[in-house]
């Protein structure tokens, strides 16, 4: 129907995709880590990329980035095909790009002041006072503008993280990336991240990708989420729609259920006979 | 910030520590003096014996840097060594009866031509020959002749 | 026997890709170099952690190596009654070889390792990645400042070592063993040539032997594997290799410049 199409166009652009991947393949090794992947990230929204340890989380970040390039697929960010660009092109697509590392990578040499502001001094000509200005404003968004002369190893892992956020959002990207933004946090630490994420995202307009396996968090703080499995997306949809999800798998992950469609035990030789002494270890 | 400006300060001065050996080296320990000042005219003269002469060794007058040694052959007639002294053009009015002594610099140290000045009204130029030369004085000639002069004496 | 030539044939595989990847890093290095001098501040601070802050070592182990020098030498040339040679011994055994070889193997192990131990750490603690994600190429920030400061440090740390050296003979020779103090200097000033002792031995020497040693310190640290136990490794053949390299180019620009092979 010519309405519906008009209609469709409508919807594309107003809920137009930041990142658009389509048939992604990356092995390492023997082992495919990605098979014809396909996932779209919405516009000022919050996605969350879920699944088991090892499945390749932070890989699909660091492909949507450009510090891995992918066998085979297009990446699409803002357009353009992040696997294909010159070095320049790419380096300026990530000034609109902020990157959270599960670990923070703050510079262990500088203070917290130093860190923050390290975007603005590379990339800006901007003058001290300016900086100052800037660099005090993203600390206080984080709750942590008391702690600008501190050094990195000063820091407890929350409060590192922060500094990392402060840093990210400083050169106002569009887009925010966040690695496993939750794990190893205490309950408090964790609940602040929570709300900067939303929040950052809400005043911001940011788009935020969040890869985590920590499904309570997520499922707190996203829009949607996607669930990765043997290099496939296994399942989309809003925290409402994952808990109704019919799958088994699913089901396990989302619960936390130690043994499902992922065995407890890892493949191993019949028990009986190894311990016999039949079967090799 | 003041822990940068100390930084650079000590950097700064690093640097300069790093030339100024750079310059004592070349200066204090090698032959520099003898890459200096290429402009002259050249001079011979002619040796019995120019003892540890070398090439560019220094040549003095009244103990004041003149010149260098440029080359030195030996003469196949004479079996001579023949010497060649670039001056430098700063000093063209050199007598032209003047003689020329090898000589060394301290009790062991290096060998230098020492010129002595004559009487006469014309001077040196390019080309001319030192008439008047002194040897260099030779160790074991030296042992031999007091060797000499202690035998005759003690005979007396 | 096979084995061992197995054996052999992988090492030296090895040794070629080690050396080729290294030699494409330093194209790449100095492709970045001319615009990394424009922020001159940082490759200052980098040349003042690296030499600056190893001049105590380089100037005491050179006082040390002046003095012994003049205390082996005066007791070989005593036997001759030649020491007025001393000034000579002391100053081209110095300026030749104990130098520039001396003070490139001291830097390999005091800065070659805190070079490759913190770019390594930097790799370990993903804060390269960090940086090349806040759109800043780590290696034109991070690594060519300090290859420049290791390159730039060398011949002035040689240098220095070499002045100190030949004060610390003397102070041994002539005030310590009574060495004639004219004697020990027009000795030594006719026979050092400026050319062939100072520019060629001391200056280009030491300034080969900083490139290797910068060269091989910062590309071990980047391409170290990101675990502890990868940065110690790295470390490790840091030395390793800068001392070999150090050696082995010594001899080929001593064949080179002077005595042909």
């Amino acid at each position: 129907m010519p309405g519906d199409m008009a209609m469709m166009t409508e919807v594309n652009k107003v809920n137009d995709n930041v990142v658009e991947i389509s048939g992604l393949k990356y092995r390492v090794g023997n082992k495919a880590i990605f098979d014809r992947l396909k996932i779209s990230i919405l516009r000022g929204k919050i996605t969350a990329i879920m699944g088991p340890s090892g499945t390749g989380k932070t890989t699909l970040l660091r492909i949507m980035t450009g510090q891995v390039l992918p066998d085979r697929g297009r990446v699409m960010v803002e357009g353009k095909n992040v696997a294909r660009l010159a070095t320049d092109e790419l380096y300026e697509l990530r000034t609109q790009m902020g990157f959270l590392f599960q670990n923070g990578a703050l510079f262990t040499d500088s203070t917290v002041y130093e860190n923050v502001a390290f975007p603005l001094r590379e990339h800006t000509h901007l003058p001290e006072s300016l900086i100052r200005h800037i660099v005090l404003m993203k600390l206080q968004a984080v709750g942590l503008r008391g702690a600008a002369d501190m050094m990195p190893t000063e820091l407890s892992g929350g409060m590192a993280r922060r500094v990392a956020l402060a840093r990210a959002i400083v050169l106002d990207p569009k887009i925010i990336f966040y690695d496993e933004p939750f794990t190893g946090l205490d309950p408090i630490s964790m609940g602040v991240i929570v709300r900067l994420i939303r929040t950052l995202n809400d005043s911001l307009g940011l788009t935020s990708i969040v890869v985590s396996h920590d499904v309570e968090e997520v499922s707190a703080v996203s829009d949607h989420s996607y669930l990765i499995s043997d290099g496939k997306v296994v399942a989309y949809g809003t925290p409402e729609e994952l808990g109704r999800n019919k799958s088994a798998w699913v089901r396990q992950f989302m619960k936390g259920l130690a043994d499902g469609p992922v065995p407890f035990h890892y493949p191993a030789p019949d028990y009986a006979s190894q311990l016999l002494g039949e079967e090799p270890a | 910030m003041r822990q940068t400006r100390t930084i650079e300060i000590s950097t700064g001065l690093f640097i300069i520590l790093g030339f100024a050996s750079l310059f004592f080296l070349a200066t204090q320990t090698t032959n520099i003096r003898a890459y200096s000042d290429t402009s002259g005219y050249t001079v011979t003269a002619s040796f019995t014996n120019v003892g540890g002469l070398k090439v560019r060794a220094p040549v003095t007058m009244a103990g004041v840097d003149v010149g260098r040694v440029t080359e030195i052959h030996l003469d196949p007639r004479t079996f001579s060594a023949i010497v060649s002294i670039q001056i430098s053009q700063r000093f063209n009015q050199i007598p032209d009866d003047s003689s020329a002594s090898i000589l060394t610099s301290g009790l062991l140290g290096e060998q230098y031509i020492g010129i002595s000045p004559g009487g006469s009204e014309t001077f040196l130029k390019n080309r001319s020959k030192i008439q008047i030369t002194q040897s260099a004085i030779i160790l074991e000639n030296l042992i031999g002749q007091f060797l000499f002069n202690k035998a005759s004496s003690g005979s007396k | 026997m096979r084995f061992l030539l197995h054996e052999i044939y992988y090492i030296a595989l090895d040794f070629l890709q080690g050396m080729g990847a290294s030699f494409l890093f330093l194209l790449r290095l100095l492709s970045y170099t001319p615009k990394a001098l424009l922020r001159w501040r940082i490759v200052w601070l980098q040349i003042y952690s690296v030499g600056a802050m190893s001049l105590v070592l380089i100037m005491v182990s050179g006082l040390f190596i002046g003095m012994v020098m003049a205390l082996e030498s005066y007791h070989v040339l005593v036997k001759f009654a030649a020491t007025a040679a001393l000034g000579t011994g002391v100053a081209l055994s110095i300026l030749r070889e104990l130098g520039p070889v001396v003070t490139a193997l001291l830097f390999a192990g005091r800065a070659g390792t805190a070079l490759t131990s913190e770019i390594g750490l930097m790799r370990a603690t993903e804060q390269l990645a960090g940086m090349e994600m806040m759109a800043v190429n780590p290696i034109r920030r991070i690594v060519v400042p300090r290859f420049i400061a290791g390159a730039v440090s060398v011949p002035l740390l040689t240098m220095i070592f070499c002045a100190v050296a030949i004060l610390g003979g003397y102070y041994v020779g002539v005030d310590l063993m009574g060495v004639d103090q004219s004697a020990f200097w027009s000795q030594m000033r006719v026979n050092v040539d400026l050319v062939d002792d100072v520019l060629k031995s001391v200056v280009i020497k030491s300034i080969v032997f900083g490139g290797a040693i910068s060269l091989i310190a910062v590309y071990e640290g980047y391409y170290s594997l990101p675990t502890a136990e990868g940065v110690s490794q790295a470390t490790t053949r840091t030395v390793v290799n800068s001392s070999l390299a150090v050696l082995a180019l010594d001899y080929l620009l001593t064949a080179l410049m002077f005595h042909g092979v």
